[in-house]
């Protein structure tokens, strides 16, 4: 092994293959779905024009995790794994090709940072707040929201902390409860979970580490009282679903009926069983996670709550390196932070939203935080994205 | 401590021939960066273990460093020296723990966004060593082959996808007897050209006879290694305060006479590092087969890796596909045979990385099946053949 084996190497430069994926992907999309170029910033958002239905007015963004690449998702070679999105969802939404990530490659972190539009430096693997206020404090402080107005939904113990960070005039009470799916499972089951341990799997970034699951009595409670359910059914339906982002989304549905919040977050995280190597496993989360979202979009259009006033942004939280990156090992990771770990994708479609249309400049992951602070009218001050004005 | 204040008894706890390495070459160490020099010291503590072509490596690029005059290896680490590291990365024991600092640089690299700028200052570096060394000689071409799909009876997706492009699909291959002829082909190459570690026999499951000149490592035969490893680690997570990171700290410090090996004390330490240091290796036989062939690639500059692919284990909940309790396993050959078409690519491109790869060849055959893809400088890109052909013929396209 020569001594500089553990260096990297780069063939095209980083904008070179961003580009080139970008093009890729805008091209085949026009073509399977009918989507066309936007080039334009006309036109203005029904959000902005609708004020009266403020109140009414709903977000839903589901993080399409964790780390998925193009090549297994838009890019052509992949689309035949998200066949829901790319037929039933994307000819309804804007479409963007570059979702840039330059943050920190962890899924907390990442997911930290599209929730407060800083890219976050908090260790990975320790259950801390963000750094920044998140947009659920934003939004409550602003829009006077109570606490049931917004939560997360989120697939691990690292990330029950995400609701809200600790910087002064937000921090804790002001932003958004966290729900564990994992958690309500181990309060229900009582330590009888024998069946369902395929539902517990807390972590697949650093697969032999197992971490002791908590759950007890809040989480009971939260069975109860916010999801009104009893723990016979909620333990009937966890034994019907085969994977944590399955009883995620039937969480999510649950939360939807019983408090319509107006800004709700779902973390999935199946597809980071990539970090096991098994192409084919990884390859499976990708088509759940497609299935999963198509039925959350469908669950909001029958829903009276959510109909006609909801908007539901769809994005990974980030990639994972490249097949030819000679730092890594294909699919399996996401540590070169090469442009395939970085370069995603953003879909948002909905109320206000322009069907049928595909942006090709990069946006960045930063960049949801303030995007949604101007649809929704609340102020994501100290964030540091970008408006992504296609969307306004 | 910075590079600069290195000296002698900073080395006394590596391995004898390490230490001499490292004292040989003790001048180029003082003036290299710390962004830079722990990486060097991560290979070179394990230089006593290392296979002969990674010595002649280490050898031939300290020695280039050692030819140039202090302006140029000032020139040559001026990437790295430009990044701004911590003071508590100065103050960690880099020369003892060089892994666990890289892993601590890493992290520091990326939450000071100057991940972007190591890269960058890597490769420049790494063509810079390239260009100005001379690359082994070899007295054949290099060949590699995947054998994928055992026990699958029948498969309707297509296979070698993403291989096609670069070779001839073949569709009519006679599989009698395909497996006996490559692993033949194989132990003649080996006579041939005898190398120590040049020709490697890896099977994702137990070994089939093979000619004894090909190095083999079975995931099977690690059976009892893999079992005492997973043990170790239901050990270390049930103790308090353990985290991932301390769990990694731990299996990198695990030898192999710990987890019951001891014969060939290269070969030893090699399957060791693939079940600790690889992800998901301890559990999925086909990410054990992928990783290792990555591995014998990028270390052991073979000139034959032939890799066979065996049902992997179900999906299970990780607590289950950790556990060491030896049962029966549910297996998945379909899943199996997916995992390994794509690993066959990886063990492509990781050939491809290796200097005469434009002369090497490649063949990855779907076991007991009529389906293969051959790649090689007198075959043609992106063609398909439906002439029938056997194993052996496929061999003497490929091999030569």
């Amino acid at each position: 092994m020569s001594l500089v084996s553990g260096l990297t190497q780069l063939k095209l430069s980083s904008m070179e293959i961003a580009g080139s994926l970008g093009r890729s992907r805008r091209d085949f999309l026009r073509d399977a779905s009918g989507l066309v170029l936007g080039s334009s910033l006309g036109g203005s958002s029904a959000f902005l024009q609708g004020q009266t239905q403020q109140k009414k007015r709903k977000v839903v963004v589901v993080t399409f995790g964790g780390g998925a690449r193009d090549q297994e998702t838009f890019a052509p070679e992949g689309q035949v794994n998200i066949s829901h999105m790319l037929h039933e969802l994307a000819p309804r939404s804007t479409f963007f090709t570059q979702m840039m990530n330059k943050g920190i490659l962890g899924h907390y972190v990442a997911t930290a940072s599209l929730a407060t539009g800083v890219y976050e430096t908090l260790n990975n693997f320790s259950a801390v707040p963000p750094g920044h206020p998140t947009v659920f404090e934003y939004f409550r402080k602003d829009l006077k929201r109570p606490l049931s107005n917004t939560w997360v939904i989120a697939p691990s113990n690292g990330f029950n902390r995400i609701g809200e960070s600790e910087e002064r005039g937000y921090g804790p009470g002001s932003g958004a409860r966290v729900i564990l799916p994992k958690h309500l499972l181990k309060a229900a089951s009582s330590g009888s979970s024998a069946d369902l341990k395929h539902l517990l799997l807390d972590s697949y970034e650093t697969p032999l580490y197992t971490p002791h699951l908590g759950g007890g009595e809040i989480e009971l409670q939260q069975l109860d009282a916010i999801l009104k359910l009893s723990v016979a059914d909620f333990m009937s339906h966890a034994r019907s679903v085969s994977s944590p982002d399955e009883l995620s989304m039937y969480i999510a549905k649950r939360l939807m009926r019983e408090q319509s919040p107006s800004l709700l977050w779902i973390t999935m995280h199946d597809i980071d069983i990539a970090h096991s190597g098994a192409y084919s496993l990884y390859v499976e989360a990708i088509q759940r996670t497609d299935r999963l979202c198509a039925d959350l979009w469908r669950a909001i259009e029958s829903d009276p709550e959510y109909a006609g006033n909801t908007t539901l942004f769809i994005l990974p939280d980030f990639g994972r390196d490249a097949d030819m990156e000679a730092g890594g090992n294909g699919f399996q990771h996401h540590r070169t932070g090469d442009t395939a770990s970085r370069t995603t994708w953003m879909m948002a479609l909905g109320a206000g939203i322009r069907e049928g249309v595909i942006y090709d400049r990069p946006v960045q992951s930063i960049d949801l935080v303030p995007t949604l602070g101007a649809m929704m009218g609340f102020s994501a001050k100290l964030s540091q994205g970008q408006l992504i004005r296609e969307l306004l | 401590m910075l590079p600069a204040q290195l000296n002698a008894s900073h080395f006394v706890h590596y391995p004898p021939q390490a230490r001499g390495l490292a004292l040989q070459h003790l001048s180029v160490l003082q003036e290299a960066p710390l962004s830079f020099l722990p990486a060097v010291l991560r290979e070179m503590i394990e230089y006593d273990y290392a296979f002969p072509a990674e010595r002649a490596a280490m050898e031939r690029d300290l020695g280039q460093l050692e030819v140039l005059s202090p302006k140029e290896r000032a020139e040559w680490f001026s990437g790295f020296s430009r990044l701004h590291l911590s003071a508590a990365l100065d103050q960690f024991d880099w020369v003892n723990l060089p892994l666990q600092f890289t892993e601590q640089l890493s992290a520091y690299l990326w939450s000071t966004n100057q991940m972007d700028a190591f890269r960058t200052a890597a490769t420049v570096y790494g063509d810079r060593m390239r260009a100005a060394t001379a690359p082994e000689t070899h007295p054949a071409r290099r060949v590699g082959v995947a054998v994928i799909g055992q026990g699958v009876t029948t498969h309707e997706g297509q296979l070698f996808e993403k291989l096609r492009a670069h070779g001839t699909y073949f569709s009519n291959i006679r599989p009698e007897g395909g497996l006996a002829e490559l692993l033949a082909a194989a132990g003649s190459r080996a006579q041939a050209h005898p190398s120590p570690y040049g020709h490697w026999y890896i099977e994702g499951g137990s070994p089939a006879d093979h000619p004894s000149p090909l190095t083999c490592v079975s995931y099977e035969r690690l059976r009892a290694t893999r079992e005492a490893l997973l043990g170790q680690i239901q050990d270390q997570v049930s103790k308090p305060g353990m985290g991932p990171e301390a769990l990694r700290s731990y299996l990198t410090k695990l030898s192999p006479a710990q987890l019951g090996l001891q014969g060939d004390v290269v070969l030893d330490r090699f399957q060791v590092k693939l079940l600790t240091e690889g992800s998901g290796t301890q559990i999925f036989s086909t990410t054990f087969a992928q990783w290792a062939a990555r591995e014998v690639l990028r270390r052991a500059d073979p000139l034959t890796v032939l890799v066979r692919f065996a049902p992997r284990q179900r999906q299970r909940p990780m607590s289950d596909l950790l556990s060491s309790d030896g049962g029966t396993l549910d297996l998945d050959p379909k899943g199996s045979l997916i995992d390994a078409d794509m690993a066959a690519y990886y063990h492509w491109i990781n050939q491809n990385r290796l200097p005469g790869a434009e002369q090497s060849s490649f063949l990855a055959w779907f076991e007991g099946h009529s389906q293969a893809v051959a790649i090689g400088p007198a075959l043609p890109r992106g063609t398909k053949s439906d002439s029938p052909l056997t194993v052996k013929n496929l061999i003497s396209l490929v091999f030569g």
